[in-house]
């Protein structure tokens, strides 16, 4: 065996400068790491979740510079001087977004491992078409798996939060 | 007298009847009276002392977890079946 | 708030006959605030001090000896801090383990988890690699060398039976249900299951028009987005700590201690939150290949799978081939039904052949049948458990056969179905006598719903009906219970949540207390912290693990009283408790003033349960469909769909509608498009979500669920299990949709776009 020793000599890394749910972040990563993989291994951000890391499911789904991303295909170095927002940045000075709010009235979740991506994606989608269609938030939304809801409370806790974010 | 109903697959130790009435306290009474009348049903139905791997008892419609130590009444009924679990 | 669900609700609540507080209502779920904003803990984002990471060599091939593995080279990788084969598991041959639902064959088990002497089917794992991160591990993989000898290798479940068909086990005889070998010579088939009644010759000869058809299902995985993840730590003590994405803590510390032969008592297991199961993590796999690379690496080891590796190394369900054959008069009465079933059981004996046969006709009452069943080897994984393992392939034949009855008698589905419905008393496959149940009145309120009423106009389109029937286990559960000062209680359960169970199980102590759900505060504890739990699955924990939750709650109000009484200076006796106060004579006092009071009065109360209630708690479905399909393309389009269950009490009616809505729609991708696609050598070529279609937010509507409510007498609640019973339905449910739309009966499963056109093309030249 060849434990941690003077010899494994890591590939070079490189240094980042990003902001994240609106603070600067500096952070060193290898070039060969996803963003996903940076922002749950290197940086704590654990709520981004890793369901196929090939940009199938959308678990990984945080947006960046404003467009949701899977996170499993952008690399860490791609993050430099963009804006990321990830499910931790959600939520804000202590209170629920209105989507996180109507996820848990509306029980859009069970399990909870796609919550994260599909908060994400809900935001980024209301924030761009305020007042969508049932077949918009479905259309915008296919991006994310569930397989657990079948997906009418998610769409539903959307609407809601639709229209709690009008008034 | 409880009514075990017995599974197709052991037909042949009953000359081919699907119930037997037989008197017993628990299970294991009632498996030893089967094998008295019928001998060699005791050997399919039980193992090492235990229901037989894979096995599963009902007893008057629930699922019983105790074994051949699973009470039987005057009345009770009985069946053997495929041990089933979910998911 | 889901407008569209009524309930029919009897109130039959446990004891005082005033309607409930707190059951049926929709609390936020208590774990709700993590779960929104990526706290929760799930095994993978749990971080330890030193953690390194392992990573599963899978074999290639779909059936091959395996000559000789040399691990050397990887071993040598700078990073690398252990890797491990089958030898490096103990000798598990002849040793035999109790797991809770019946005894497995520990060398098989282990045998899943690494390789040992013989691929049995592609992904197979083979050897596996701790080090520095995955990418390494991965590097590392690649450096080891296994010399293979591959063999022919099967992947259809009629052809695994043939005479020549490749062997999978030397030493493999066909048993019948008690263990009995049946066949002369080692064969693929491990089991030939029978059940008959009455007699089935003459009650053809009786009937009035009989239909006999031959159905194929394919290979569908569970599918949960959280891939298998564990991480273990082998302690300087001996102690092996185990964190990992499990539906049931015991039965993983049970299976890994089992496989590496150590005492339980050395073994903890602490399951995180889970991103879905449905049956598929309760084997366990990475579980005690990451304790022997923590154990060789003195580190603690994070293990993930890929999504590869979950639909190539994991269980999905049967594949299988099914002949139902099924006798009816004029009116409908069917008095005749014989079903010929052949499951896949997987790489390794044990499938889901015993509930299947069980299940074939289970919601009819027949006098005469006969069924025959097969349980398989072939190289595709061992099969693990998915909602309602076998019944959903059952259902697919049945469910269509009698639709084709109903056409051909012309009687209205449902009423056909009414017709020769199971009900108390009703004798079934192998099974006693149906207790209480609710499939009668499950039927009439689908038949009366506007969904069935309303007229179904347009080109290409179909209404497709269909019923599912599942068990429901009992098994064993314990809870634990603490007052505190400020009249709230924390609730201490076992029973890991994977669909808001914690909240259905806290409500159920809080009606029992007379408290409100949010002065509840459950949590799972691991299998340190709580008495012996069986897994959550086997739709058992609202039913099972809320009986222990309501039972907690009369310990507590028993030891609550005597507090009163001591403060009142009378007779425990005399105390009675009603609508969250206790009184005597003119005394009163609530629940949260006398849990202000208790250390004056004697010390904490702690109240205590361990439940082991029988099943079966009988789960019975319809589903009423409206489909359209492109003739063009052969796609079907779902326009409309609407589940019905009995539900026996719907305790927190938001997470039931959600079980019977999630069970429909992974029912739909099974039915529409879900497959292991195998190649001539046996290999699955589609093994990630791109290509194993599973639905999105796209390819469904609203799914209306309506929760019927006929009480389970043997549940202080009336409690009957949900989670499984929805996926029963739907394949046949859409397969009945699709003929009225289309014209063409799919009698294989998945009914793709191309299957479909190709079918109906067939169809238009028929004609």
């Amino acid at each position: 065996m060849t434990p941690l020793t003077a010899r494994h000599s890591p590939p070079m890394k490189s240094h980042v400068t990003s902001t994240i749910n609106g603070e600067q972040v500096e952070f060193l990563c290898e070039n060969r790491q996803s963003l996903l993989e940076v922002l749950r291994d290197v940086l704590q951000l654990t709520g981004s979740k890793e369901g196929c890391n090939n940009g199938n499911c959308g678990a990984c789904t945080v947006l960046m510079d404003g467009v949701p991303v899977n996170s499993c295909l952008v690399l860490g170095v791609e993050a430099q001087d963009a804006r990321i927002v990830t499910i931790e940045g959600i939520a804000r000075d202590g209170r629920l977004h209105p989507v996180q709010r109507c996820f848990l009235e509306d029980a859009a979740l069970q399990c909870g491992i796609c919550t994260p991506g599909f908060i994400v994606a809900a935001k980024a989608l209301l924030d761009r078409k305020p007042d969508p269609s049932e077949h918009e938030i479905r259309f915008e939304l296919a991006g994310n798996l569930c397989r657990c809801t079948g997906y009418d409370k998610i769409v539903r806790a959307v609407q809601d939060a639709a229209k709690a974010m009008a008034k | 007298m409880a009514t075990v109903f017995i599974p197709a697959q052991l037909r042949s130790f009953t000359g081919g009847a699907d119930r037997v009435e037989v008197a017993g306290m628990n299970l294991r009474q009632v498996i030893a009276a089967l094998d008295a009348t019928h001998p060699g049903l005791a050997e399919r139905l039980t193992r090492d002392d235990a229901l037989a791997p894979g096995l599963a008892v009902s007893i008057d419609g629930a699922f019983s977890n105790r074994g051949l130590l699973a009470k039987v009444g005057p009345e009770s009924e009985i069946h053997f079946m495929p041990a089933i679990g979910g998911g | 708030m889901s407008p569209d669900t009524h309930h029919e609700t009897k109130r039959e609540p446990a004891g005082n006959g005033k309607p409930y507080k707190v059951i049926g209502t929709r609390p936020i779920r208590h774990d709700g605030a993590d779960k929104v904003t990526g706290r929760a803990i799930y095994t993978s984002d749990l971080q330890l001090a030193g953690l390194v990471h392992g990573k599963i060599l899978r074999s290639p091939h779909a059936h091959a000896k395996i000559k000789h593995i040399d691990t050397s080279s990887a071993e040598k990788l700078p990073g690398v801090f252990a890797v491990v084969t089958a030898k490096d598991l103990p000798d598990l041959r002849d040793k035999v383990a109790d797991l809770g639902e019946g005894r497995v064959n520990l060398a098989h088990l282990g045998a899943n988890v690494l390789a040992h002497g013989k691929a049995l089917y592609k992904g197979h794992a083979v050897a596996a690699v701790a080090a520095i991160n995955p990418h390494v591990a991965e590097e590392a993989l690649k450096l080891i060398q296994v010399d293979y000898e591959p063999l022919p290798a099967v992947t259809w479940v009629l052809d695994a039976m043939k005479a020549d068909a490749p062997l999978l086990h030397d030493d493999l005889h066909t048993e019948d249900m008690t263990g009995q070998r049946v066949s002369q010579n080692p064969n693929n088939a491990s089991k030939y299951l029978l059940f008959e009644a009455g007699d089935i010759e003459q009650g053809f000869q009786s009937a009035d028009l009989v239909i006999e058809r031959e159905f194929k299902t394919a290979s569908v995985h569970q599918g949960y987005i959280e891939p298998h993840v564990s991480t273990a730590y082998w302690n300087v003590d001996g102690h092996l700590t185990v964190w990992t994405a499990t539906q049931g803590a015991f039965t993983a510390r049970h299976q890994t201690a089992e496989l590496l032969q150590i005492p339980i008592s050395q073994v903890t297991v602490v399951p995180c939150e889970i991103g879905g199961g449905f049956g598929g993590k309760i084997p366990v796999y990475l579980e005690p290949v990451a304790a022997l690379l923590s154990r060789k690496s003195g580190r603690p080891v994070r293990m993930v799978m890929s999504r590869a590796d979950v639909f190539e190394g994991t269980g999905p369900t049967p594949g299988s081939f099914v002949r139902v054959k099924l006798g009816a008069k004029k009116d409908g009465r069917i008095v005749a039904a014989k079903a010929w079933l052949a499951y896949d059981a997987g790489a390794y004996p044990g499938g889901m052949i015993g509930p299947g046969c069980m299940c074939v006709f289970s919601c009819y009452d027949i006098p005469n049948y006969k069924v025959e069943g097969y349980d398989v080897v072939l190289n595709k994984p061992k099969t693990a458990a998915y909602r309602a393992p076998g019944a959903t392939q059952a259902a697919f034949a049945t469910e269509q056969v009698v639709d084709e009855l109903a056409e051909r008698l012309k009687i209205d589905p449902i009423d056909l179905r009414l017709k020769n419905a199971a009900k108390q008393g009703t004798q079934r496959v192998g099974w006693p006598d149906y207790p209480r149940i609710g499939f009668i009145e499950t039927l009439e309120i689908a038949k009366n719903h506007p969904h069935y009423k309303s007229p179904l106009t347009g080109k290409n389109r179909g209404r497709g009906v269909a019923a599912g029937f599942w068990f429901n286990i009992g098994l064993k559960s314990c809870a634990s219970a603490a007052v505190n000062p400020d009249g709230t209680v924390t609730l201490v359960e076992g029973s890991t949540d994977i669909g808001g169970t914690r909240t259905s199980i806290a409500m159920q102590l809080a009606e029992t207390l007379g408290i409100a759900a949010e002065d509840v505060h459950p949590r799972v504890a691991d299998t340190d912290g709580i008495g012996y739990t069986d897994v959550t699955g086997g739709s058992r924990v609202t039913f099972a693990t809320g009986m222990a939750a309501y039972e907690c709650g009369l310990d507590i109000r028993r030891q609550m009283a005597e507090r009163a009484a001591t403060l009142w200076d009378c007779e425990p006796a005399n105390v009675t408790f009603d609508d969250g106060t206790f009184r005597c004579c003119d005394h009163s006092i609530t629940f949260k003033e006398l849990a202000a009071k208790l250390n004056e009065l004697g010390g904490p109360v702690l109240g205590r349960a361990a439940v082991d209630p029988a099943g079966p708690t009988n789960g019975f479905g319809v589903s009423i469909v409206d489909v359209e399909v492109d003739p063009d393309t052969g796609k079907t389009t779902v326009l409309r769909y609407t589940v019905f269950q009995d539900a026996g009490k719907a305790i927190h009616p938001s997470y039931v509608e959600g079980q019977m809505q999630g069970g429909t729609a992974q029912g739909i991708g099974w039915a529409l498009n879900e497959e292991y696609f195998y190649d001539e050598q046996g290999r699955m070529r589609n093994a990630s979500y791109l290509d194993y279609r599973m639905p999105t937010a796209l390819d469904l509507p609203m799914i209306e669920a309506v929760i019927v409510e006929v009480p389970n007498p043997a549940h202080p609640y009336g409690v009957r299990g949900v989670g499984e019973t929805p996926i029963v339905a739907p394949p046949a449910a859409m397969a009945n949709a699709i003929y009225r739309a289309s014209g063409v009966r799919m009698r294989e499963l998945p009914m793709s776009p191309p299957k479909v056109w190709a079918a109906m093309k067939e169809e238009e030249r028929r004609k």
